[in-house]
């Protein structure tokens, strides 16, 4: 097939909302787009299970241990999908993950911040999970059809996970006085940085034109931001938190909550590396990756010389 | 009897916790995503089967302690794991071998629980029993993908059973108070456990060339609540935020 002609047909599955296929001609910059989108949430995911599992051996009862164990799990297996749906574009995993330990891929900023108290765990599923499922949802139409099934899936986890986040910050903000304050101390901390979840502005938002043109997204970072707002706010004023900004109000005329911008400054400046954890966050994986070589290396070794035996046999 | 009942569910509790909670040190930290996953899910077991365990032993008890009191609120010498359970996790080749020693080890005490007199026990060892035979499948699976994989694999499993090894006389120690409980039918005689756990897991270093050293002095105590210094680090971390704050709940 002719470039021009696969090209239409491309642009009229985009049109009729069809899938696109792994073997289905699509342009390079679509592959490339997808491939970076969907390494990085890859990346997220796996990374994402570090500041959570930080508090693993700390969970204060034995049903939370329970609950933050497998739901970091869920995490696991959500990179795990990623990973997979990447890899039907034309990439491998040590590929990825070489990108992730060289610092070429990027994943989302927010796990760079630190856990401190057991509130984070219920804010990082409450405000975090719930930002990510605003982004989520949308990808479940996606256009690229391995990517679009994989967030089916997951879309189904995290908002289970949001639920019991939002379980955690209930028996924090109506516990005791200490507990209250570890919830709205957390509060404090995770707004802003799940606000710079949704990504720039829509006016610096490099990516988002072609995203939105190639059906890869279906809303602006903006858009998207908005409504997070909107829902959290109401969610909180039940908890009995205050959202650390004094110029949140109700805007009758949009419909929606006028509130302050996140610091772009401080969100350029983790993306960069200097959060409080990113150096721990990779070195956390490089650690894992090298004291894994042996055992990944046994695991191949075995199985080759069992292929030997059964062919020899 | 009854308090000699609620001795032993701490002690079969205690070891399953204890042994969760080193499994779920590797979560997020794994050799690699699949197998970080799959130690993770036998982590969600063991402390599901903790948890059974634990709210059996608080119901014996009848002093309106919970499973969670009976977690975090008891200290050192009141937790009565086997030793080797609460050893650091050390590489995955201790972790495993760790695994394959214990889940063999309840493999046949748990099915050995499944004919017992206690309908509660029943029940748990039942649920407990399909568990642990995947994870001992996973385990062993280890166990020779290391002894036969590569030098480096088979060095490290090879050192990591020299200091395993003279831990594992402990899982078969038996309280006096137990007696009646065996005479009840409630529960097997460990000692009669042993020469299958023996064939079991020898038959598995025969097939890997790994040999214990038969001659090591075999350490005993968690009947008594003796330990290695090791297990006080690991409860001052799970213990730290119902300690610290003894009237929340979570």
């Amino acid at each position: 097939m002719e470039t021009n002609e696969a090209q239409a047909v491309f642009e009229s599955k985009l049109a009729n909302n069809e899938y696109i296929e792994p073997k289905d001609w699509m342009p390079e910059d679509y592959r490339k787009h997808l491939i970076r989108q969907i390494s990085q949430h890859a990346h997220s995911e796996v990374v994402g299970m570090l500041p959570e599992g930080n508090w693993i051996s700390r969970a204060p009862s034995l049903r939370a241990k329970l609950v933050l164990l497998a739901k970091v799990q869920d995490e696991g297996g959500h990179g795990l999908y990623l990973y997979t749906a990447a890899e039907t574009l034309g990439t491998s995993r040590d590929e990825m993950l070489d990108a992730l330990l060289t610092g070429k891929a990027k994943y989302s900023s927010i796990f760079n911040y630190p856990t401190l108290t057991w509130a984070d765990i219920g804010a990082i599923g409450w405000l975090v999970d719930g930002a990510a499922i605003m982004n989520q949802v949308m990808l479940q139409r996606t256009s690229y059809g391995p990517y679009s099934r994989a967030m089916i899936r997951i879309c189904k986890e995290e908002s289970f996970h949001q639920r019991q986040g939002y379980e955690i910050m209930t028996r924090m903000a109506f516990g005791s006085p200490e507990q209250k304050d570890m919830a709205q101390d957390a509060l404090n901390r995770w707004w802003y940085p799940s606000l710079m979840m949704f990504g720039p502005p829509d006016t610096e938002s490099p990516n988002s034109e072609k995203a939105i043109k190639w059906r890869i997204k279906r809303e602006t970072n903006d858009q998207l931001r908005q409504r997070f707002v909107n829902q959290t706010v109401v969610q909180a004023t039940y908890l009995g938190l205050k959202v650390p900004d004094d110029k949140l109000k109700w805007n009758p005329e949009k419909d929606g909550y006028d509130y302050s911008d996140p610091d772009w400054n401080e969100f350029k400046n983790v993306i960069k590396g200097h959060g409080i954890c990113n150096r721990e966050r990779i070195n956390a994986r490089q650690k894992a990756h090298d004291n894994g070589a042996w055992v990944r290396a046994a695991a191949n070794a075995y199985s080759q010389k069992q292929n030997q035996q059964s062919e020899a046999a | 009897m009854a308090n000699a009942l609620f001795n032993y569910i701490l002690r079969l509790a205690d070891s399953t916790i204890i042994l969760a909670q080193r499994d779920a040190e590797w979560t997020g930290h794994g050799p690699y995503l699949e197998e970080d996953l799959a130690l993770t899910n036998i982590a969600l077991d063991l402390f599901g089967r903790g948890k059974a365990l634990l709210e059996y032993a608080a119901k014996l008890e009848a002093k309106g302690r919970t499973e969670d009191d009976l977690a975090f609120f008891r200290s050192e010498r009141q937790y009565f794991n086997a030793i080797i359970t609460e050893l650091p996790k050390g590489d995955y080749a201790f972790t495993m071998l760790r695994h394959a020693i214990v889940d063999t080890f309840d493999l046949l005490l748990y099915s050995a629980l499944m004919s017992s007199t206690d309908e509660t026990l029943k029940g748990i060892a039942s649920k407990t029993c399909k568990e642990i035979q995947y994870h001992q499948r996973h385990s062993f699976a280890w166990i020779k993908r290391f002894g036969l994989g590569t030098e480096e694999s088979a060095r490290r499993v090879s050192d990591a059973l020299e200091q395993l090894w003279p831990f594992t006389d402990d899982l078969f120690d038996q309280a006096p108070a137990e007696v009646d409980l065996i005479n009840a039918g409630i529960i097997p005689d460990r000692s009669s456990l042993k020469p299958a756990w023996q064939n079991h897991i020898l038959n598995l270093f025969n097939e890997v060339h790994l040999k214990p050293n038969t001659e090591a002095f075999m350490q005993s105590g968690s009947i008594k609540g003796i330990h290695t210094e090791h297990l006080g680090h690991l409860l001052a971390e799970m213990q730290a935020l119902p300690r610290m704050y003894p009237n929340a709940t979570w």
